[in-house]
């Protein structure tokens, strides 16, 4: 006979508090806090409220998923490095809180080297697609990483349907420019607006994905709402936020950090603990929430799945 | 003549109260010791009730390098200071603030040390090699000791002021040093070290001119 014994640390069913008290006072919480921030801060706007997000009901499984310990949520939508909002990493969550603009649709302009260029609205653009949810590793530059159940699907299905002819040989992408929305733009930071690029390898390949939400919901501002890059076996800058525009390309286009800063940033930001950022060692990463740093895995701990796109390539050279 | 109003109210205003300035300064400096480890509190108290965000190591450790340079500077506002007011009385507070810079920095080190390379020598060795920013602010701690060994009066005697002075002039090094290693970690947003270097320049001008004055006195 099966008989639950109590051990001494488990809590009886009556100590509990229930989920919706526990989540009230954390709303709580948050509106008093954002109320408090709001009153400091006379720019910001108020934050939409998790509950009000657009939930995503059925969602694909994918064989791409790590099993590994989620980030939370909290962590995910309040340490974001998203330039457009301002440079640390709370900006975002305080000023992307209303971003995007919801009185005009979002669009998408696909054009360049390919068959099918068109400009398409986000319900239009993502409505083909089978969503699926993908738990990535994210491994930033600046050496921590986190783990994200993002929502999405292939770049590679939608890029089938413009049809790149033969010279769409790198594929760019460019986020929302638009300094009203995002007061990090209005300063030379960096050469606005944010461009990015992939082979067209990488591009096609499974693991890469759009992303629309995460953790079950819709993407929030401070997240690269309404839609974003994700590729997790690069360093987190080349995951592109808030995208407006996919170019084909037949030369490599010239990223923002390259731009920046060519020294530091390659076109490639394959994460690899053996070449070091110049400044910093890239063999270890900070996991967010834990307390012990982690050894960085090549290409994320994707090798298995992309290592054979870079077969013969010097990555210390194309770093 | 602004600045001769502004000396002659500060002297009158503290000359009546002469007697009682050794208590109060006293006092002050109890007030001071306990404004200074504000910062300290603040970083402990985020750190154990996790409100220093998803990060807390890094914001931990980022703070005490910026309380570090801050206290450099705000020791290198001290004579400017006295010359501005006239309150020579300032120079009593100087050394606190200096060894509170000296405390930053070494919480800051400490950090490195553990949380970032959890005391793994060879890698930090590699480190203060390899990467020009960290070997700066490992010279930059180095160079901050003989100036916190020479901190007490009895040194201060026993090396006579002259040397004294000269040898604590270490401390624009160190201040430029600190500005310069928080200029190579950014990545792209250079506005916050620069206003430090602002900050620094103005208090390197400010004794420059100071001595082309008195040059330019002592000659006529």
């Amino acid at each position: 006979m099966f008989i639950k014994r109590r051990k001494p640390w488990d809590l009886p069913e009556s100590e509990i508090t229930d989920y919706k008290v526990y989540k009230n006072r954390r709303q709580f919480l948050n509106t008093a806090i954002s109320v408090g921030l709001a009153s400091a801060l006379p720019s910001v706007g108020l934050a939409k409220p998790v509950d009000e997000l657009k939930v995503f009901e059925t969602l694909k499984k994918s064989q791409y998923s790590t099993d590994e310990e989620k980030t939370t949520f909290k962590a995910i939508t309040t340490y974001n490095n998203f330039y457009e909002f301002g440079t640390s990493k709370e900006a975002p969550s305080l000023y992307a809180g209303e971003f995007p603009d919801e009185s005009e649709p979002w669009r998408v302009e696909i054009d360049g080297e390919c068959e099918n260029p068109g400009v398409f609205e986000y319900d239009q653009l993502v409505k083909p697609f089978t969503l699926e949810e993908r738990i990535y590793r994210m491994r930033c530059v600046e050496g921590w990483s986190m783990v994200i159940p993002w929502i999405g699907f292939p770049l590679g299905e939608l890029l089938k349907q413009a049809k790149p002819t033969s010279k769409a040989k790198y594929v760019e992408f460019t986020t929302l420019y638009d300094p009203e929305q995002m007061p990090g733009q209005r300063r030379e930071v960096l050469d606005w607006p944010y461009v990015e690029g992939l082979r067209i390898d990488e591009a096609m390949h499974p693991l890469t994905i759009l992303s629309v939400g995460l953790y079950g919901k819709e993407l929030l501002g401070q997240n690269g709402a309404p839609i974003r890059l994700v590729v997790p076996w690069k360093y987190g800058f080349k995951s592109i936020k808030s995208i407006v525009r996919i170019r084909f390309v037949e030369k490599m286009p010239l990223t923002a950090w390259v731009k920046a800063n060519s020294s530091e940033y390659g076109f490639y930001s394959n994460v690899n603990p053996n070449v070091d950022h110049p400044r910093w060692s890239q063999r270890k990463e900070r996991r967010i929430g834990e307390f012990l740093k982690r050894d960085t895995l090549m290409f994320n701990g994707y090798g298995d799945y992309v290592a054979e796109l870079y077969s013969g390539m010097d990555l210390k050279r194309y770093f | 003549m602004l600045l001769n109003s502004i000396q002659a109210w500060t002297s009158s205003a503290i000359s009546s109260k002469d007697r009682n300035s050794l208590i109060k300064i006293r006092h002050l400096k109890l007030v001071l010791f306990l404004v200074c480890l504000y910062p300290f509190m603040f970083m402990l108290w985020g750190f154990f009730s996790h409100q220093l965000g998803a990060n807390p190591i890094d914001a931990v450790t980022r703070l005490s390098g910026l309380w570090a340079l801050r206290f450099l500077l705000i020791t290198l506002c001290v004579t400017p200071l006295r010359w501005l007011t006239g309150l020579n009385q300032l120079v009593r507070f100087r050394r606190m603030l200096g060894l509170f810079a000296f405390f930053y920095a070494t919480v800051h080190m400490l950090l490195y040390l553990g949380l970032d390379q959890f005391f793994d020598w060879s890698e930090i060795w590699r480190d203060i090699v390899k990467r020009p920013f960290i070997t700066v602010g490992f010279i930059n701690f180095v160079a901050l000791l003989p100036l916190v060994i020479t901190s007490t009066n009895k040194m201060v005697k026993r090396l006579g002021g002259q040397r004294w002075k000269k040898l604590h002039r270490l401390t624009y090094f160190v201040a430029a040093a600190a500005c310069v290693h928080f200029l190579m970690l950014v990545k792209a947003d250079i506005r916050e070290p620069v206003i430090y270097i602002i900050i620094l320049s103005v208090l390197l001008g400010v004794r420059l001119l100071h001595a082309a004055r008195h040059k330019k006195l002592s000659h006529k």
